[in-house]
């Protein structure tokens, strides 16, 4: 799993009421969500974001409400990958099951700015700045759970196994 | 002789049906309650009509409960409602609460008695964790694990490592759980217990009545815990007797358990906290706050809407007028606080003082409605977070409080004290 993207950077504790304000949180539609995503911290976010970039943050990100649609509306947003320092319990297990790609790296997350240009290589956990030329490692992410990302998240992975192992 | 646990290794040990677990060590547990709301009870319905699994695993061990946005606030928030409803009756939900049954959810259940000691729960609400207060391991998740256990009755944990926290010493007039919990995320900061178990203990634990233990265990999450437990003692199994009729599993820390950290806080240094904008960690001791004029008041939530905080609301607005600049926002947590916050006349008192009562909801504490802030507008609030936007407009700010300050603070349309109004109360 390799992406390329422009990176969106954010501080320390970015919360789910910034991700996804709960005022919007009368649906669930992935699309509906994405015009809203990150709108209390950059209001054009939604609007600036292309499709594969990355998001760069600090401590604890995704801390406070268990809301799903936080990173529901991160990848329909088009990000294709968040890095930080560390994330929220719930929120990592939520980007997981539905299948938004997630590494920790105090190191990267410290140094990698906005607007930089990114390389990330789930599978040897490799995370290049093009912009420096510096490398980072992180802990890869292991096949199981590649395979688990690529086929949208935990359910869609599920019953792709179960037609697989039915046919 | 047996391997020293945690209370949290130990109830996750018992229900994953092993001698001993150890941190870091994954289990497959069952699940007693598995609860949603009408925000996030409709991404799981979703999945688990994908899955066409057919029926939910236990139908008595699921609880909807419709409480944030609820009565419903737009045309959007009544579907998401209306398809909680025909999935609850096509499933024959027992614990499904709606409308005039329903209340905000980590207060109703434990009142409603679904919730007792050794018990495993999850939910779809990161305040899950109150139920920490009864010694049940009990952990925010999101849609997507809830639907899963709807399937399966099952889920896998983490074991967390513990930090203790033992609270020692006298409490000063006006200090409240909410008080030593904010102290506590002060001191330790919102990523303090990153996926740990905080385990608060000591005298003052001990002799804390049950509604402050909730409040306590509710914000577990704002200091990024994963649980928030209290040993059950007397005091919590009086609680579970008068409201439940499942036989409570006591569990107990071993003397020598192992945890990660230890620390202890003298409880006569605490003064009554106030967290500001815009994070629970951001605390000041009242007597530092300076003049902070303010427009609004919230009393409720799942964390502070408890009959006795409205008690102690009560209290400090009795024969007193809510300062003229500043609106008052009582939200009774359940339709049973509502009535015996009627019975007790304090619904009476809060009227007379100019307060507004609000149904049973979540609405302001999340921003969804009953109370949003305009731009530039300040709230003293009896909530759980402060966030930027989170009670509405962007440029709007949070001040997190017990009961007691937020009262007073509505009589003097600033952030105050009760002590500024004359009032006395003892150390305990």
């Amino acid at each position: 799993m390799k992406i390329k993207g422009k990176v969106w950077k954010f501080g320390d504790n970015v919360d789910t009421d910034v991700i996804i304000p709960a005022r919007y949180l009368n649906t669930s539609d992935p699309q509906e969500l994405a015009k809203h995503c990150m709108e209390d911290a950059d209001p054009e976010f939604a609007k600036k974001v292309k499709p594969g970039d990355i998001i760069v943050a600090g401590r604890n990100f995704g801390c406070g409400s268990s809301r799903e649609h936080a990173p529901i509306a991160i990848k329909a947003a088009g990000v294709a990958c968040v890095i930080a320092d560390s994330f929220a319990r719930i929120f990592y297990r939520n980007a997981f099951n539905t299948g938004l790609l997630i590494l920790e790296s105090p190191e990267a997350a410290r140094e990698i700015e906005a607007g930089h240009e990114v390389e990330v290589d789930a599978e040897s956990g490799i995370i290049k700045d093009l912009t420096t030329g510096k490398t980072y490692r992180c802990q890869p992410i292991p096949p199981f759970m590649q395979e688990l990302l690529k086929d949208g998240g935990l359910i869609p992975h599920i019953k792709k196994r179960f037609q697989t192992e039915a046919s | 002789m047996k391997k020293p646990m945690t209370l949290a290794e130990k109830l996750l040990a018992a229900r994953a049906g092993l001698e001993a677990v150890e941190p870091g060590q994954l289990v497959d547990v069952p699940v007693d309650l598995a609860l949603a709301n009408d925000i996030t009870a409709p991404i799981a319905i979703k999945i688990f009509r994908e899955a066409n699994i057919g029926r939910v695993f236990d139908r008595a061990k699921i609880a909807l409960v419709l409480d944030h946005f609820t009565p419903n606030k737009d045309i959007q928030s009544a579907e998401q409602v209306r398809l909680c409803r025909e999935f609850a009756k096509e499933q024959g939900i027992i614990h499904y609460f709606e409308g005039g049954n329903c209340g905000i959810e980590h207060v109703l259940l434990p009142e409603q008695g679904l919730v007792v000691p050794g018990d495993i729960v999850i939910g779809a609400d990161s305040h899950t964790c109150t139920y920490g207060a009864l010694g049940a391991f009990a952990t925010g998740v999101g849609s997507t694990d809830l639907a899963a256990t709807w399937i399966t009755g099952r889920t896998w944990f983490r074991v967390p490592e513990t930090i203790k926290f033992v609270y020692y010493g006298r409490l000063r007039p006006w200090v409240t759980g909410k008080d030593l919990i904010l102290y506590t995320i002060g001191d330790i900061g919102v990523d303090g217990a990153l996926y740990k178990a905080m385990e608060f203990t000591g005298e003052v634990i001990k002799r804390l009545p049950m509604h402050e233990r909730f409040t306590m265990a509710n914000m577990a999450i704002e200091a990024g815990g994963k649980v928030g437990l209290i040993e059950p003692d007397r005091l919590t199994l009086n609680f579970v007797r008068k409201h439940a009729s499942r036989e409570p599993k006591v569990f107990k820390s071993d003397r020598k358990a192992k945890y990660l950290k230890v620390i202890e806080y003298d409880c006569s240094k605490i003064e009554p906290q106030v967290a500001f904008p815009h994070l629970p960690s951001n605390t000041k001791p009242i007597s530092e706050v300076g003049h902070i004029d303010i427009d609004q008041v919230v009393i409720g939530s799942c964390t502070n809407g408890r009959l006795e905080d409205l008690a102690l609301a009560a209290k400090i607005l009795k024969g007193r007028k809510v300062n003229p600049n500043v609106r008052l926002i009582v939200i009774p947590a359940t339709p049973r606080v509502y009535q015996e916050a009627l019975r007790k006349k304090y619904l009476q008192i809060f009227i007379e003082a100019g307060a507004i009562i609000s149904p049973p909801t979540c609405g302001p504490c999340l921003g969804g409605h009953m109370g949003i802030l305009a731009k530039g507008e300040r709230a003293v609030s009896t909530t759980n977070r402060n966030f930027v936007g989170r009670m509405g407009h962007p440029e709007s700010e949070v001040y997190l409080a017990s009961p007691a300050v937020a009262a007073a603070s509505a009589v003097l349309g600033r952030i105050a004290s009760p002590e500024e109004l004359g009032l006395k109360e003892e150390a305990r």
